[in-house]
Parts: C-alpha cells; structure tokens; sequence
C-alpha cells in the first residue's frame, strides 16, 4: 500500500506531540540515575540517589499507599450508597447535593484544607494523626467515585432489577448488596481506580493538613526538591513512577475485563 | 394445597401528576383462576398488577389474598411470583443462580435448592443451561428462565407482566402454548397484563377488560367476543362494523348500502356485527358496495368494502375468489349474529 505525504505529515507530527509530552518525563527519570546532572550523563549512571531517597524518604511512600487505600476504601463506603440514593432520589434537592459534592474539586485545595483546620485544628490528636489528612483525600475524591457509579446506576435497568429481586423476597439491605452492588462492579471499580490515582498524588490538600509525622509522597517530592540536590527529586519521581504505573495497568486490566464481561 | 383467591376492594391509584390510573376497582379473582388483564396502554392495567404484587399501594381500597389482608405488605412479604416484561434477569449471576435466588433467601440448604432448581429446569426445558450466563440466552430462553425464577420458592400467586411481548410472533405462539399448559397444570392461581387479545383470549380463564381505569367488562373470552358490553370492549377485542341506521323499513333496518334484517323495537342508532359474519354473494345480498382494499392472510383474505358509509366494512372471506379492485360486491349476514351495544 502507497504511503501518502499527508499520512507521512500526520505520523511526523504525532511523534513530535508525543515527544514534547514525553521527553520530560524521561529527562526527568534519567536525571534521578546520573551520578551529575550538571555535568550529564558522560558523569556516568548510578542507583545512589534511589538508595538515598528510600533511606530518607521511604516513610512517606508507605504513608501515601496506605492513605490511598484507605481513602478508597472510606469513598467506597460512602460513595456507592450515596450515588444510589442520588440515583433513587433523582430530584431537585438529589442534583443540588451533587453539584455540592463537586465542590471541593473546583474550589483551591488550599481553601478547603484551611477550612478544614479552622474547623479541627483544636482537635490536637485528630490534628496532627493521618487520619486528618484521610478526611481531606475523602472529600476531594468522593465525586470521583460516585459520578462513574451514578452513570453505570442509570445505564442499569436497576429498579426492575430490584423488584425482581423484592418479589422473590429480597429485603432492601439484601437486595443493595446482591443486586445493587454486583450489577455496578465495573463502575465502582473504574471510581476506585481514579479515587487512588488522585490520593496518591495529591499535594494541595496534603500539603496544607499534613505535620512533619505525616508526610506523603507528593509532600516529600516538594520536600526534596526545597531542600536536596536535583537528582534526588528526579530519583523520588523515579519512585513514584515505578509504584503507580503498574497499580494503574493493572486497575485498568481489570475494569477493561469486566466492562468487557458486561457488555456481552 | 388450596389456591389463594385475590380481592380488590375499591382500590384506586392516582400518580403524583394528578392522572387516576385505577379508579375505584373491585375484583375477585378465583383460586387456580387465570385472569388476563387486556386495554390499550395507560388504561390502569400494569398499575393494577403491581397494586396486586405490592409494588404499588393503593390511595383507597384493601386488598385480600384469601382472607388476609395486604394492602400493606411491601412485595417481599406477600409470597407472589413476578414475571417482568423484559424478564428482569439478574445479570451477574448464571440461570442457576438466578433460579436459586428466591430459595436462598427463603434459606433453604445447598442441596434443596439444587434439587429444586433441577426440578424447575426440567420444567421449562432448559435442563444443561444451568450454568449458561444470562447473556448467552436467546429471548425465549430468558423468559423461561424469569418464569422458572418466578415459581422456585412456590409462590401463591403468579403474577406475569407482558411476558410474550418482547418475543417475536412466531415464539410467542409456541411460548403462549407452552405457558398455557403449565399454568394448567400447576393450577396456581395467575394474573397476567397484555394488549394482545389473542393471549388474552388463548390463556386467560376470564378477561378483565379495563378502560380509563375502570373496568369495561369481566368475562370468559367468549362472552367478551360474543357479547361485549360496550362499544370499546367491542372494537378492542376484535374487529367491529357498524352500521349506522337510517330508517327502520317494513323488513328490517335501512342503512347505507342496503338494507339489513332485524327485528326488534326500538330501533337502534346502530348495530354492529363482526368481519368473519358478512359473506360476500354472487348475486343478491343485503348490502352492496365497491371493494377498495383486498388482504391476503393465509387462510383467509380481509377485504375491505365502501358501502358509502363513514368507514369501509371489514370483510373475512375464506372462499379464496379473487376480485378486481372496484368490483360491486354483494354482502349478506344471518340476523342473529347482528347486535347492539350500550355506548
């Protein structure tokens, strides 16, 4: 088949977005293995920088993870019966509560997080835990659940689905989690995989709410980068990189397969 | 066992819009008795299945299974079996599962439900599609299936929403056979909702015709065919000429077209009678007019006569004859398969 100069154009072209996008973040991963970043990458590839930043840094890895999965499993709990309530409810006051909900997503991280303090910043113990820090990853990524479960809840002949389930004698709590529940799996799942995602990077928040015990990922990174060479910041990319790209392909395998499952 | 007989007393059902879907209904329904609900869509009859099944409440009125009664009881409580229009299926789980689902919660043991599951898959002859997923079921199967599901946990009422309606014609007649046959059998006492008149003719014991919310005529299918009680009934369960009368003569009633036999005072405004009664003639007949439209259906053809009247007579001719369009067609009908109905 004849390539045509326009298709030769368009190639050209995507290559060329795709590098400008692209060539940062590798410029940015090598930095964090070259020995001198002044220098270049002549000065030779080295892992001490990884090495350092584990040794001073590792806590706030750990510290992000388990935020993150906390904070999913905290949105799930709350989010999945609050978009089937929306869905339920479907009136005036029920799309009212969902541009609210929305809310801490276009307001500055900032300000919700000082509202936050203004409100349980005398709180001395629940201040300065992680768990004040959870409340904050709540509220910013709830909508990011419930606006996908809310879609699948109305694509779903839902409500014949539960008087089905009613006539056979299936109370309301029994028929949330045997219909409701399972008939939403590729909404929640594509809900938990965005939820982590955001919780993993969040900085604005964070930054805000945490305390020199409560550091994340994203709060060292800025932390680094204040206050260490170059190459350390670049090797905490690194790091963060390598944990949450497989966590997305792999979230992403999963829901492909069950929207798939679904579909036929 | 001894079948559950269903009361509707005074029951009316008004939506939050203000329109009354159900006014003022009263209604028996025998034990073992198949009761078909037949009008046009939006005449109350969905509202008064689910008013029966629980999933409505009535604003007025009580209703009784046997002696107890209901009214209140949300549909979990009430022991009835659904069948839904587009069958409702539970999509996650396999036809087992589904089949097993009322048992499950009935908390029967693992070994029960299989057995009983078996039980209803032989029933509806669908014994090696247990583990079969939902999505791999052709219509049919899937309503077998929602049916098998509906009668697992031995409800005391079959209720059935539309269940041919989303099956094309030539399955619908087969599935109309089988399900006749197995409400037969089971003599459990059912009510189901259609538009179509031939169901409702083929399965239902009596036929509740209902119109605006109010009921239009409770009978067997023969007397709703045979003597409907008023103009709707009449022109929804099958077809209806009418003769509009313009003045009685020495032998019966002069109408356009001709002259018809009837005896009788007084003299009725109209008289209808059905297609299949008008014969078409060589000769004389009573009435005559142009043929303006012929239909090949098989066994028979609908012609359609201009008599001069409002509306061209409809006329089921099995002879097989066929005419040319425009032709003058003599029509001759018995006096005794005339009637009048009450407006």
């Amino acid at each position: 088949m004849k390539r045509t100069t326009l298709f030769i154009a368009q190639l050209v072209f995507t290559l060329l977005v795709c590098a400008f996008m692209l060539v940062p973040v590798l410029m940015s991963l090598l930095a964090g293995l070259t020995r001198n970043y002044f220098v270049g990458v002549s000065s030779g590839l080295t892992l001490d920088w990884l090495i350092q930043v584990w040794q001073s840094y590792s806590p706030t890895v750990w510290l992000s993870l388990q935020l993150a999965v906390a904070c999913a499993v905290c949105v799930c709990v709350i989010g999945v019966p609050a978009a089937y309530a929306l869905v339920r409810m479907n009136n005036r006051f029920s799309r009212a509560f969902e541009e609210l909900m929305v809310l801490p997503v276009a307001m500055p991280g900032l300000a919700s997080a000082l509202a936050l303090l203004l409100t349980y910043g005398q709180f001395g113990e629940f201040r300065s835990s992680w768990l004040f820090i959870l409340v904050g990853h709540v509220l910013f990524t709830l909508p990011f659940l419930v606006r996908p479960v809310m879609a699948v809840m109305q694509r779903q002949q839902l409500p014949t689905l539960e008087e089905a389930a009613a006539s056979l004698g299936a109370g309301p709590i029994k028929r949330f989690f045997s219909v409701v529940v399972p008939n939403c799996r590729a909404g929640i799942l594509a809900g938990v995989l965005m939820v982590v995602t955001l919780s993993l990077g969040e900085f604005n928040l964070t930054w805000m709410l945490h305390t020199p015990m409560t550091k994340t990922l994203p709060v060292g990174l800025a932390d680094s980068y204040a206050s260490a060479r170059l190459e350390v910041a670049s090797a905490y990319t690194l790091i963060f990189l390598l944990m949450i790209v497989p966590l997305l392909i792999a979230l992403q395998a999963i829901s492909a397969r069950l929207s798939r499952g679904e579909r036929r | 066992m001894t079948g559950t007989t269903i009361r509707l007393q005074g029951c009316r059902k008004a939506f939050s819009d203000g329109t009354v879907a159900v006014d003022d209904l009263n209604l028996t329904i025998e034990a073992g008795e198949t009761l078909a609900i037949l009008g046009p869509s939006g005449c109350g009859k969905t509202t008064t299945l689910r008013m029966i099944a629980g999933l409505e409440r009535p604003d007025v009125g009580r209703i009784f299974f046997t002696d107890r009664d209901v009214t209140r009881l949300p549909i979990e409580r009430r022991d009835v079996g659904m069948v839904f229009q587009n069958y409702a299926l539970f999509p996650n789980l396999d036809v087992a599962g589904n089949i097993v689902y009322g048992l499950k919660i009935r908390g029967l043991s693992p070994a029960e439900r299989n057995k009983r599951c078996a039980e209803l898959l032989e029933l509806v002859g669908l014994q090696d599609h247990g583990k079969r997923r939902i999505h791999e079921l052709s219509g049919g199967q899937r309503q077998r299936v929602a049916l098998a599901r509906a009668l697992a946990p031995r409800p005391r009422v079959l209720l059935l929403d539309e269940p041919l309606a989303a099956l094309d014609a030539q399955l619908r007649e087969r599935l109309r056979s089988e399900l006749d046959q197995l409400l037969r059998s089971l003599r459990i006492t059912s009510v189901f909702v259609t538009h179509d008149q031939g169901e409702a003719m083929a399965l239902g014991d009596r036929i509740l015709v209902m119109e605006r919310g109010r009921v239009a005529q409770l009978a067997t299918p023969r007397d709703i065919y045979q003597q409907p009680a008023n103009a709707f009934v009449a022109s929804f369960v099958g077809n209806l000429n009418a003769f509009p009368v313009i003045e009685p003569t020495a032998h019966g009633l002069k109408v356009s077209g001709g002259e018809l036999p009837w005896k009788g005072i007084p003299v009725p405004k109209t008289v209808y009678c059905r297609p299949e009664h008008l014969r078409v003639m060589d000769g004389a007949g009573h009435v005559r007019g142009r043929l303006v439209g012929q239909f090949f259906q098989g066994a028979q053809s609908r012609l359609l006569v201009d008599v001069g009247a409002e509306q061209p007579l409809l006329v089921d001719s099995a002879d097989g004859v066929i005419h040319a369009t425009g032709a003058l067609i003599a029509l001759a009908i018995e006096p005794h398969v005339l009637f009048t109905l009450h407006s």
